[in-house]
């Protein structure tokens, strides 16, 4: 008894590989596409987060010496002397936790893993790898502070009034 | 009784249950192999491995707690609702207005820290009895990603009551995943929904620890069972083992069934009285 092949000649050979490849073609561009769209559906396009750039006041508000913590904005307002301010982060670079200012040790501490930071940032002990983030802070034309919270700045750079 | 025969003998349950009372040894395995749920059990099995020290059974143990953990968890999804405003809400009106809220919250709770318990106890038995030996090292891998997909879940929980501690516990883990080496921030971005723990990620939390998470590790927990039968059962001591079926120490092969005569001192076999 001979088996029958199915596939005896070459053309009916190519046709099958042809098929396979096209189908196999298909499935391919079909699973990419549909991670592609997944990505992107798992990416939201609209945030309802709160502004980067937030007012915290007029400058007089802050006494002179002052460490002003801004729950709202999670922000700290720092004035030197006279008229100098500059504004930190008050999210911890360690894990992102919120800052607490200790006014009779003079330093920050964050409750989470026990970093401690100065005035001007610098870490003084703890896990935290870096200083506070230091924020754009800027006075607008009708004498109102403003922080952007989205633009990170040297701590040389201080606003004076 | 004779109703019980009637019934045990009529058409409907011949068509549910087609082996009958298993009154022999014959019987008895068809029993396992002919039923869905007992199936991935094996049809026999050593009497040794059934002993207490041998396993400790934290593997059943796990189970049972992963079956209490459903069981709650679809009680208590329907009363919580996973936004911001009502979340925390939601939960203390579990504790204190819902009727026997507050026991099964706690046993949903409390069943989630023993099964992380267990579960590591149980890594560690299969461990110190060299259980992940050949031919089931793949099965230990299994169970390596069952550990995870149980840690996974206790995190993905931890958000939900929306307190302080999920607050922080998920910003400082959340922070930690940006350290993933190229993609981190992405992988945070994607996973909270935003760049801050908000409405998003609650949201996304709720949907991977209710559906995304128990939909693997109910998978994964099936493998692993009928893999337990498939790598030769729960053999106990090695050594002894490879006495009579040394290929299966060496991988090579694992058609375990077939060699295995009634006469070995298997449970259910003993006392033969195979009619």
């Amino acid at each position: 008894m001979t088996t029958r092949n199915p596939l005896k000649n070459d053309a009916q050979q190519s046709r099958r590989k042809f098929f396979t490849a096209l189908g196999t073609g298909a499935l391919a561009a079909a699973s990419t596409g549909a991670v592609v769209l997944s990505a992107e559906f798992l990416t939201p396009n609209a945030l309802f987060e709160p502004p980067s750039r937030v007012l915290v006041g007029k400058p007089d508000q802050y006494p002179p010496g002052s460490v002003a913590y801004l729950t709202e904005h999670q922000v700290v307002v720092v004035r030197e002397g006279a008229g100098y301010f500059y504004a930190l982060s008050a999210v911890c670079t360690h894990l992102g936790c919120i800052i607490n200012w200790k006014s009779q040790e003079g330093v920050f501490r964050c409750p989470c893993h026990g970093s401690i930071f100065d005035k001007v940032g610098e870490v003084l002990g703890g896990p935290a790898p870096r200083p506070l983030r230091h924020l754009a802070l800027s006075l607008t034309p009708n004498g109102y502070l403003q922080v952007d919270k989205s633009i990170e700045v040297e701590p040389s750079e201080i606003l004076k009034v | 009784m004779k109703l019980f025969h009637y019934i045990i003998q009529g058409r409907v349950w011949r068509s549910i249950f087609r082996t009958g009372l298993p009154e022999t040894n014959y019987r008895r395995s068809l029993v396992i192999l002919n039923n869905f749920f007992l199936h991935i059990h094996p049809a026999k099995v050593k009497k040794s491995t059934l002993k207490f020290t041998t396993t400790f059974y934290l593997g059943g143990i796990a189970f049972g707690l992963y079956l209490i953990l459903l069981v709650t968890g679809i009680y208590l999804m329907l009363y919580y609702r996973p936004s911001v405003p009502l979340a925390y809400r939601d939960m203390k009106d579990l504790e204190f207005v819902v009727s026997n809220g507050k026991l099964l919250r706690n046993l949903h709770r409390w069943s989630a820290h023993a099964m992380v318990f267990i579960v590591f106890l149980h890594m560690l038995r299969v461990f110190f009895t060299r259980a992940f030996h050949p031919p089931k090292e793949f099965n230990w891998v299994i169970g390596v990603f069952l550990i995870i997909f149980t840690l996974l879940l206790s995190y993905t929980g931890y958000l939900l009551p929306w307190d302080q501690l999920a607050y922080w516990g998920v910003s400082v883990g959340t922070n930690m995943i940006k350290a993933t080496p190229i993609m981190g921030e992405k992988i945070r971005f994607l996973l909270l929904g935003g760049n801050f723990v908000s409405e998003n990620a609650l949201l996304r939390f709720y949907v991977l620890h209710c559906v995304v998470i128990p939909l693997f590790l109910t998978l994964l927990i099936g493998v692993h069972f009928w893999r337990i039968r498939k790598d030769g059962g729960l053999q106990g001591d090695l050594e002894h083992y490879a006495e009579y079926e040394p290929d299966i120490i060496l991988g090579k092969n694992i058609r375990v069934e077939q060699r295995e005569s009634p006469n070995q001192s298997l449970v259910g076999t003993g006392n033969d009285e195979n009619k």
